[in-house]
């Protein structure tokens, strides 16, 4: 191995994602070119579907609610060393939680609801995040399997909620009662006529909370230092006494918990009903947003926009260009994944090589890395 | 003997050793390779003669291994040439020195658990795709080989079943069985008790009287003096002298190894103890697989007295550290500190032994004492993350931690004085000094101390055995665990002896010598005597 | 109980087992050499899309099968190039790859042929035929053997035969042959495989290849067997199901075919299950049925049952040097 040593820091954190970004939309454009449409001009649909008028700015919104949720719900277990595939499930069953209290307090004020529902649907998803981080915790379980196992117990167990004992009496739909004007988070457009018919409503304020709250959790309190201690080196946080245990069940709860809120968004905000399957798939957007936010806040911040507006552009696409439906969002979405996620290493080592024959103010840090001893 | 030894080699691997008359098995000349900015090996010129012993000394860190593994095609070497037995080779991989003649006994033994001996053995010397030809020709040579070099073992039981000196000898028969004709050990004796280590030798020598040469690492000075004909010295990735072992002593090895005069005797004044302060009792420790590695274990430190722990690596010592300072929860005993009983239970028993005054540096401070990937002052805090120091609540108060751990560094000479520098960028001793400065520089009771040295440079040795001292003399108990002899002497105000899970003896280090301690580690009241 | 519903569900449980015996045995080799692999869902679906695919427009299934296979290969390849060349999160490969291959086969399927993301219904020769066993007419009077060998083990497509065939092949090959011997060890300690002088990366890749076939047969059995021409995620979760399976039996051949027929036989009886009052318990709810797979190898990994240790450098990429 010749020379080679870490990245800077901005490097590492916006030049390796957006060369990755780069790679994933240029495969995408190639996939488009290859079956014979323009693929700028699917950009231009996509750029002004997400962002050209008041519409198209309210569901990238309030797609990338959801996104935000699910992101951080991945990027907390990430800290603390975790793989929760389970995002889905969780915000799931969550559903489960937001409903009961939505449908029993509607004739409130959604003032009252609304907080009341966060936290059934947290505890919701917190459980279902829970039973996996226990397992690990105290069984040894793979959290990947159990989470992924969780996924489908989760969606059999809606199903049959659903059908049996949520459904609404005078419909024949898999769904429960809708809920009354009590039960209903405001929609954006009530206040900023600018997002038409849009769906996007006060629970992007949450969201954004929770990225701010996130930051702190994570870096400025302690239970984020023991939390990610566990995740860079569990013996040493053993050692240091904290319970590796209790962090990893915590961790998957406050996880779970996250993903839970996209139940919020989703039923008391745009569907006013629980109906079958209304997470979409946006737990698992969410370890793509993680991935090339580098769990950071910010980074999930603006990358859940991102997926927001390829969201809401797809289904403009569709539209304009019928040959490329929106399952190319999907495309572009596991080409992130691959990229940023698993072939990483594709071109940090050209990179960092780069950078070393760049650099020659870096030398004096080399050679102080050089004095590293290394027990051979 | 040889004749015999003849007919087992495989045709390929003899066929492939042309130059087979030529003096030297090995000749290795300028070779170089870094680990991203390490220069683990700097122009290494060796010779080693066929037929004999030659032994390979240095401090950890020095690139013994590292060079042994180019030469067994592990790494690939940055530069330089290798000949064997007089031809040059190119060695890629390990196939191709193990096509060579080349077999290696790595210090972490490279076997399968879950397999068994018959089929590690064969592992990759396989004569088919089919493995039932293959798997009773071993089996046959398997039991000849034992017998010829008293290397017995049970083809048919699981790696995981048999013991550390039994996993050994499958690794040499491993060896043995691919026709290698030259033998590289590293570390061999390290996990072993004395009885075990001096067969070991006897195998080495009958080895070498059948015309094998063997490559021997180690930094210990007695198997160079014990077995070798020739040993050559290296010291931080640079080869320092070879010398003929008859014609040297320990001492000019020594100082060879290091670069100057060892201090063997640190200033210290003699222990004023006081009143008891760490009492451990019964103390029995049982790992996962049901195996007793600490055995009914009871001794006590008082103030200002510094105990140390001698013993062979591998004999509960570690074991023995974890259950003492709450990270394992122990299976029988207690540990009290100033007359509280600790609760061990649960897994964060470390912080309960913490708050109740007892500080820890880890032996290995990368698996356990630091995460090397926080920034310096980041690691200032581990273990004490919860303290009010580090603020009130919840929040953690990050300039109260920063300004601390910037005194500290002061303190304790750390270098680079940064900080915001990740920890992995600091060297072996400044690291250790970080583990240090945190655990020591507060209010404690007890100090327990294990391997405080290891892979340590020379200047930071000294320091580090000032502060343990220091400690000592401002009345605090200091527990110390090393398998330094030297360390331990120098240091220890009292010596426990700790022998197969078991303490076995009790020395002074001013009046015992080490060949009674040496009798005492190697259990000899268990174990059949040794010679 | 009713003999020939007997009859039928075991047959019926055959029918349903083969998918996952055939993506179970994939993974048995990926996860034994150490390559977790969460991706045999994508693999599945990529290999049904392109054999229904190749099938539909060409008219010959046997090409279908080929190409479904090739396609599932390549699906492989790529997760194994970031999992083992790259040295990339498996976990997030698998994902990814899984990911990938739901949207590319929607799209395409939507694109080439309009129909919603389904192929066009496959009919005779371009769809695999059933097979009825050598004097299956014949025997079908010889009494319990005799039903049993003409409803129930025969009229099967090949693929449930080559399913069931694979497991004896993989079990010699695993604990009998030089390949599954550096297998085992590989999946184990790596590194010991290393210094013994043989390549772990080519070890790795040797063993994901036969992923890539086995996952390719089972995806395809979807489209070109059980079902006539591919739909929109067609494989249904059944390549979480089959790593389910392994899981349960422990990385194990044999037991991994138990396990099959086990959660087989599940699948079966919750489709008969819709809607038929039993007695005491009343409806059972099929939901129930449905996630027992998943509910039963949560409890294994609990340790409740038993305890499933999988092999021991699973998950993480091999690096040499430091």
């Amino acid at each position: 191995m010749s020379a080679r040593r870490p990245l800077p820091r901005w490097a590492d954190i916006l030049l390796l994602p957006a060369i990755n970004l780069a790679m994933a939309f240029l495969i995408s454009g190639l996939v488009v070119l290859m079956i014979g449409e323009n693929p700028l001009y699917a950009v231009q649909v996509i750029l002004y579907g997400a962002f050209g008028y008041g519409d198209g700015v309210g569901y990238t919104l309030y797609y990338a609610t959801n996104f935000i949720f699910t992101g951080l719900a991945f990027a907390i277990a990430a800290h603390a060393g975790l793989f929760n595939i389970g995002g889905n499930g969780q915000a799931y069953v969550a559903g489960l939680g937001a409903i009961l209290v939505a449908l029993a307090l509607d004739q409130t004020h959604w003032l009252i609801t609304m907080p009341l529902a966060m936290i059934a649907a947290g505890v919701f998803g917190g459980i279902w995040g829970l039973i996996p981080g226990y397992l690990q915790a105290k069984r040894g379980s793979h959290v990947v399997i159990t989470t992924i196992m969780f996924n489908f117990i989760a969606a059999a167990l809606m199903v049959y909620m659903l059908n049996r004992v949520l459904k609404a009496p005078n419909t024949m739909a898999p769904e429960s009662e809708t809920l009354d004007i009590g039960g209903r988070v405001p929609q954006l457009r009530e206040f900023i006529p600018f997002f038409g018919y849009s769906p996007v409503n006060l629970t992007i304020v949450v969201a954004i909370a929770f990225l701010v709250g996130a930051y702190i959790l994570i870096w400025r309190t302690k239970l984020g230092y023991q939390l990610r201690t566990l995740g860079h080196n569990p013996v040493a946080s053993r050692y240091a006494g904290m319970s590796n245990s209790k962090l990893i069940m915590i961790a998957m709860t406050l996880s779970g918990a996250c993903a839970g809120m996209v139940a919020i968004n989703e039923v008391l905000g745009v569907q006013n009903r629980l109906v079958l399957d209304f997470v979409a798939d946006a737990g698992f957007v969410g370890i793509a947003v993680a991935l090339i936010g580098r769990n950071h806040p910010i980074g999930i911040g603006l990358a859940a926009v991102l997926f927001g507006a390829l969201y809401q552009g797809g289904q403009e696409l569709q539209f304009v260009i019928p040959a490329v439906t929106r399952e190319m969002i999907e495309v572009i979405q596991a080409l992130i994944i691959l990229f940023t996620g698993a072939m990483e290493g594709l071109f940090r080592p050209a990179l960092e090589r780069g950078f070393v024959l760049m650099s020659v103010e870096q030398k004096a840090e080399a050679t102080a890395r050089a004095t590293v001893d290394s027990e051979s | 003997m040889s004749a015999d030894n003849e007919k087992q080699q495989r045709p390929d691997s003899a066929a492939a050793r042309p130059g087979a008359r030529s003096e030297w098995a090995i000749e290795l000349e300028k070779i170089n390779k870094s680990f991203g900015a390490v220069h683990a090996n700097k122009d290494i010129d060796l010779k080693v003669r066929r037929g004999t012993i030659h032994g390979i000394v240095g401090e950890n860190g020095a690139g013994k291994s590292t060079l042994m593994s180019i030469l067994y095609g592990f790494y690939t070497a940055d530069s330089g040439t290798i000949r064997v037995n007089g031809e040059p080779h190119a060695i890629t991989d390990s196939r191709h020195a193990l096509a060579l003649g080349i077999g290696m006994v790595h210090q972490h033994f490279m076997l399968v658990d879950n397999m068994t001996v018959l089929d590690n053995v064969i592992l990759g010397a396989e004569d088919s795709p089919f493995l039932n030809k293959t798997l009773s020709r071993a089996r046959q040579q398997l039991i000849k080989l034992g017998e010829e070099y008293s290397l017995e073992v049970d083809p048919d039981a699981l790696i995981e079943n048999i013991s550390v000196g039994q996993q050994q000898r499958v690794e040499i028969l491993k060896a043995l069985f691919r026709g290698a004709d030259i033998l590289i050990l590293d570390e061999p004796t390290g996990v072993l008790t004395p009885a075990e280590a001096d067969h070991l030798f006897r195998v080495l020598e009958t080895l070498r009287a059948e015309g094998k040469t063997v490559i021997l690492i180690t930094h210990k000075l007695r198997e160079i003096m014990a077995i070798t004909d020739e040993v050559s010295v290296m010291r931080q990735g640079e080869m320092v002298e070879t010398l003929q072992t008859k014609d040297t002593n320990p001492e000019q090895i020594a100082e060879l190894m290091v670069g100057r005069r060892v201090l063997l005797q640190v200033e210290k004044q003699p222990a004023t103890p006081g009143g008891v302060v760490l009492e451990v009792e019964n103390l029995s420790v049982r790992d996962r697989l049901g195996v007793d590695r600490v055995k009914d274990v009871s001794f006590s430190v008082r103030a200002g007295e510094i105990v140390g722990i001698a013993g062979v690596a591998g004999n509960g010592q570690s074991e023995l550290l974890e259950a003492i300072s709450g990270i394992s929860d122990p299976h029988s005993g207690s540990v009290r500190i100033n007359g509280q009983t600790l609760d061990m239970r649960g897994d964060d028993g470390a912080a309960r032994a913490r708050r109740a005054g007892l500080a820890h540096v880890p032996e290995d401070r990368h698996r356990m004492g630091l995460v090397v990937t926080f920034e310096e002052w980041e690691n200032s805090i581990l273990g004490y993350e919860t303290y009010p120091n580090y603020g009130k609540g919840a929040i953690l108060d990050s300039a109260a931690a920063q300004a601390e751990a910037q005194k500290r560094i002061e303190m304790f000479d750390i270098r680079p004085a940064n900080i915001k520098l990740k920890t992995a960028n600091f060297s072996g001793g400044n690291q250790q000094k970080i583990v240090l400065a945190r655990e020591m520089d507060r209010d404690l009771e007890v100090l327990v101390v294990g391997q405080p040295t290891r892979g340590v440079d020379i200047g930071a040795i000294e320091f580090i055995h000032k502060q343990i001292i220091k400690m000592r003399d401002a009345g605090k108990a200091v527990l110390l665990v090393s398998v330094e002899l030297d360390e331990i002497r120098s240091l220890s105000d009292r010596i426990l002896v700790m022998f197969d899970g078991k303490l076995v003896g009790e020395a002074d280090p001013q009046t015992a010598s080490e060949r009674d301690l040496g009798m005492m580690m190697a259990g000899v009241e268990q174990a059949e005597a040794a010679e | 109980m009713d003999i020939d519903l007997i009859l039928s569900m075991a047959n019926a449980t055959l029918r349903l087992a083969t998918p996952l015996l055939l993506a179970a045995l994939a993974g048995l080799y990926s996860e034994r050499s150490g390559i977790f692999d969460i991706g045999l869902e994508g693999k599945m679906l990529a290999s049904a899309f392109a054999a229904a695919t190749v099938a539909a427009v060409t008219g010959n299934v046997w090409l279908g099968l080929l190409v479904g296979v090739i396609v599932s290969i390549l699906t492989t390849m790529l997760q194994g190039f970031a999992s083992i060349t790259l040295k990339g999160n498996q976990m997030i490969a698998g994902v990814a790859v899984t990911m990938l291959a739901a949207g590319m086969t929607t799209f395409l399927g939507q694109t080439w042929f309009s129909q919603g993301g389904r192929t066009p219904q496959l009919r005779g020769d371009s769809r695999l035929q059933q097979i009825d066993l050598p004097f299956a007419d014949q025997l079908a009077g010889v009494p319990i053997l005799g039903p049993i060998y003409s409803e129930v083990l025969s009229g099967h497509y090949i693929l449930v035969y080559v399913a069931f065939l694979a497991v004896p092949l993989t079990a010699y090959v695993l604990y009998r042959t030089r390949f599954g011997l550096r297998l085992r060890a590989v999946g184990e300690n790596p590194k010991a495989v290393d210094t013994a002088g043989i390549s772990v990366t080519m070890q790795r890749y040797q063993a994901i290849f036969i992923t890539g076939i086995l996952a390719g047969l089972s995806g395809a059995y979807f489209s070109i067997a059980q079902g006539a021409g591919f739909g929109n995620e067609m494989t249904a979760g059944k390549g979480y199901v089959a790593l389910a399976a392994l899981i349960f039996s422990k990385w194990r051949p044999v037991p991994v075919m138990f396990t099959c027929l086990l959660f087989g036989f599940l699948d079966a009886l919750q489709i008969r299950m819709q809607n038929v009052d039993l007695p005491i318990v009343g409806q059972v709810p099929v939901q129930a049925v449905q996630a027992l797979p998943y509910i039963l190898t949560v409890v294994l990994l609990a340790g409740f049952i038993g305890k499933a240790v999988g092999p021991r450098a699973g998950g993480v990429p091999y690096v040499k040097e430091r």
